[in-house]
């Protein structure tokens, strides 16, 4: 949607700008005249969260590295002395400890959102492919960052995640050597793993900046998920109608995020992870982060340890593949009765599986975990031969015609959930 | 509710009913058994600590636990300071030069002993752990920095959803709390090595830790009519020093709730003004005709 620019400057400074680095102009174009579809519902405003909670993640981190030290004996202390010591410290680490939570919920529903209305589907394949490269480097950030505390589960999720590599065959010890800095998790890994997480933010900003471009190429997909067709009844200016409800999005957010922060800023943590890290004694449950639980879940469900590392990969990897996987041409699951249906299941699936995650490696857990890997991938099967037969019902002509039909027709065909309810609706 | 929704509604159901069920398999694979919940005063959006009862806390732990257990990240100084026992200055200054404190090199490079300073930390009563344990029959006892942030038990599903609701986060007061008061005999079948003894409470149930109050062990502070104002108890002794303990591993937890607040009351303030903002501008398109 990057049409003719409609940005004129107005005084001899922009101007004279604007003949040298026109800057403005791209600011103008992506943030206030960039074209949006006008019947975007909110689960389109966490796009935005995201970029918050990026820009919030790498403020609070880099204050926090003014404070920590990455050392093997002093880390733990050094955390403390930021929860204890330094001014507005606590609220400092609980915003960017927290922020990590928030950040996976938020971007669990931008997936799921993608997922539902098919943003993943042609014109948006890179735009797609781009999410799942970002998705991967959020995980490896999220993992390096929980091991700079130093407490039991940060040295001990550190000792199994990094293991994991040595079921490759060959290459495998090697690797592990390599990312330990020597024979066990200790210092170097410390040193290594915090050099790390300074950098990936960075280049997870740096591909967020490609995310967007690709997306203000094709531009947004919409819950109808027919494409734009006249700019004027079909869109509204990003500003100030996106901006608006976007920061709005935000705030309300903002609302969730702060009673983690201030109410219960341990919730989502792991008590054992203030005991100091001490490679002498393993904790009973070794349990990484809840965002981690479902592939976590897919790792020991399978019996053999390159075949469960596998498919922990596979599960994420998989999701790169869904633009040619996905047989339809319906981009939006509300209007593809079968589709839809699996879409709830697979659901179900990811929290049965984060579920799964968290509990001990006995039955009847193990059994339930194989059950749920094998649904997990099976929708990706089903979605491939759903495809071939399915009967989409009728789409709206444009998307002006979807606003105006919801408008007038009450909330029979609002939004997605609200066309569930009658199946049998032929347009 | 259509067909869908209610076939939805039904897995879920079914989903989170077998969930349930498999809970108590593994809770009883912990082999301990849930700490009551007790009521603090640091609970809650509003919660405060009580200083009497951090007072009362910090002389338990002075005189009962810090012969065992160090407290090795709280300075003296932080016992004078806001949202925490607030102590006067003059009591911390006087209380800190009862201790003696390793300092030095001096000039002549020796070591030597001073009477501690309010900006001094608690000194650990073992030098290192390999003392501790030497001294305790091979058992460690854990400093208590942040000892009431490390212990917990599992609330379960769908407990600890409702949990996000309440604010419910006192799992680590409400442990310390049980296990001080859970010592008992060993049921029959049971026999304890020397160095264990049988907690109710304890993951696993045996602690090499004897128990450490009884009750009328500790003289609290006497009211006006020249008795304490709370009993002089197990249960309460458990009570103060886990309060205390809290305050320990979270000394900026009054601060951090008042400002929270502050914080929320602006955001929902903010939001709303948002929100009606938002639907005046979507309320028309912007050549100016409606936009239903």
């Amino acid at each position: 949607m990057s049409g003719h620019s409609s940005y004129v400057p107005k005084t001899g400074i922009e101007r004279w700008l604007d003949a040298r680095l026109p800057i403005i102009r791209l600011a103008h174009d992506s943030a206030v005249s960039y074209p949006v579809p006008r019947n975007l519902n909110y689960l389109w405003t966490f796009g935005g969260i995201l970029v918050f909670m990026l820009v919030a993640q790498i403020v609070t981190g880099i204050i926090l590295a003014m404070h920590y030290t990455a050392n093997s004996l002093m880390a733990f202390n050094a955390v403390e002395h930021i929860m204890r010591d330094v001014n507005y410290g606590w609220l400092l680490r609980y915003l960017h400890s927290n922020g990590a939570s928030m950040f996976f919920v938020a971007v669990y529903v931008h997936i799921f959102r993608g997922l539902y209305y098919g943003s993943y589907k042609a014109p948006r394949e890179v735009l797609w492919i781009l999410g799942v490269v970002i998705f991967l480097l959020m995980m490896a950030t999220a993992f390096m960052g929980y091991v700079l505390p130093w407490g039991q589960m940060s040295f001990w999720g550190a000792t199994v995640i990094t293991n994991l590599f040595s079921a490759l065959p060959v290459i495998g010890e090697t690797i592990v050597t390599f990312l330990w800095g020597g024979y066990s998790v200790d210092n170097p890994t410390l040193n290594r793993f915090f050099s790390l997480h300074y950098l990936l933010p960075f280049m997870i900003f740096g591909v967020v900046v490609l995310h967007i471009w690709a997306l203000h190429v094709v531009g947004q997909n919409n819950p109808t998920g027919v494409e734009v067709k006249n700019v004027q009844k079909d869109t509204v200016p990003f500003t100030p109608y996106a901006t608006v409800k976007d920061i709005f999005g935000m705030v309300v957010f903002m609302i969730l995020f702060s009673w983690f922060v201030f109410y219960q800023p341990n919730f989502m943590g792991h008590a054992d992870n203030y005991i100091p890290a001490n490679p002498a004694a393993t904790p009973a449950h070794i349990v990484p982060e809840w965002y981690f639980l479902p592939f976590y879940a897919i790792l020991r469900a399978i019996p053999d340890k390159l075949g469960g590392v596998m498919a922990m990969g596979g599960a994420i990897v998989v999701l790169a593949f869904l633009p040619w996987i996905d047989t339809s041409k319906i981009k939006s699951m509300s209007y593809r009765p079968i589709a839809r249906q699996l879409f709830w299941m697979f659901l179900l699936v990811c929290i049965g599986l984060g579920y799964l995650g968290a509990m001990p490696a006995d039955e009847p857990y193990v059994t339930i975990s194989r059950i749920l890997t094998v649904l997990y991938f099976g929708f990706f099967v089903a979605l491939f031969i759903v495809g071939l037969f399915e009967r989409p019902k009728a789409l709206p002509t444009s998307i002006a015609d979807a606003v105006l039909a919801s408008a007038h027709g009450g909330s029979a065909a609002r939004v997605a959930t609200a066309t569930a309810a009658e199946p049998n609706v032929k347009g | 509710m259509s067909r869908t929704s209610f076939r939805l509604a039904l897995t879920g159901l079914a989903a989170g009913l077998s969930l349930a069920l498999f809970q108590p398999a593994a809770q009883a694979a912990e082999g301990g058994v849930k700490p009551p919940q007790l009521s603090w005063s640091f609970s809650g959006p509003f919660g405060k600590f009580d200083r009497a009862q951090l007072q009362r806390g910090f002389k338990v732990y002075k005189e009962v636990c810090a012969s065992c257990h160090g407290a090795s990240l709280v300075a003296f100084r932080n016992l004078s300071q806001p949202g925490g026992p607030e102590f006067t200055p003059g009591q911390v200054a006087a209380l800190a030069a009862t201790y003696q404190i390793k300092d030095g090199p001096n000039d002549q490079g020796e070591m030597f002993e001073r009477p501690g300073r309010p900006a001094d930390r608690f000194p650990s009563p073992f030098p290192n752990e390999q003392a501790a344990r030497a001294a305790q029959g091979g058992a460690y006892p854990p400093d208590f920095s942040v000892l009431a942030k490390a212990r917990t038990y599992e609330r379960g599903f769908p407990t600890f959803i409702f949990d996000i609701f309440t604010q419910y986060q006192e799992q680590g007061p409400d442990y310390i709390h049980a296990l001080m008061v859970g010592y008992e005999e060993p049921p029959a079948g049971v026999t304890l090595l020397p160095g264990q003894n049988y907690n109710k409470y304890m993951p696993g149930h045996l602690i090499a830790m004897p128990k450490p109050l009884s009750d009328g062990q500790i003289e609290y502070p006497k009211g006006p009519d020249g008795k304490a104002p709370v009993p002089e108890t197990v249960d309460q002794y458990a009570r103060d020093v886990a309060a205390f303990m809290v305050w320990m591993a979270e000394p900026h937890l009054e601060a951090r709730k008042r400002m929270g607040l502050q914080v929320m009351a602006f955001l929902v303030i903010f939001a709303g003004l948002l929100y009606y903002t938002k639907k005046k501008v979507w309320s028309r398109m912007p050549d100016g005709s409606p936009a239903h």
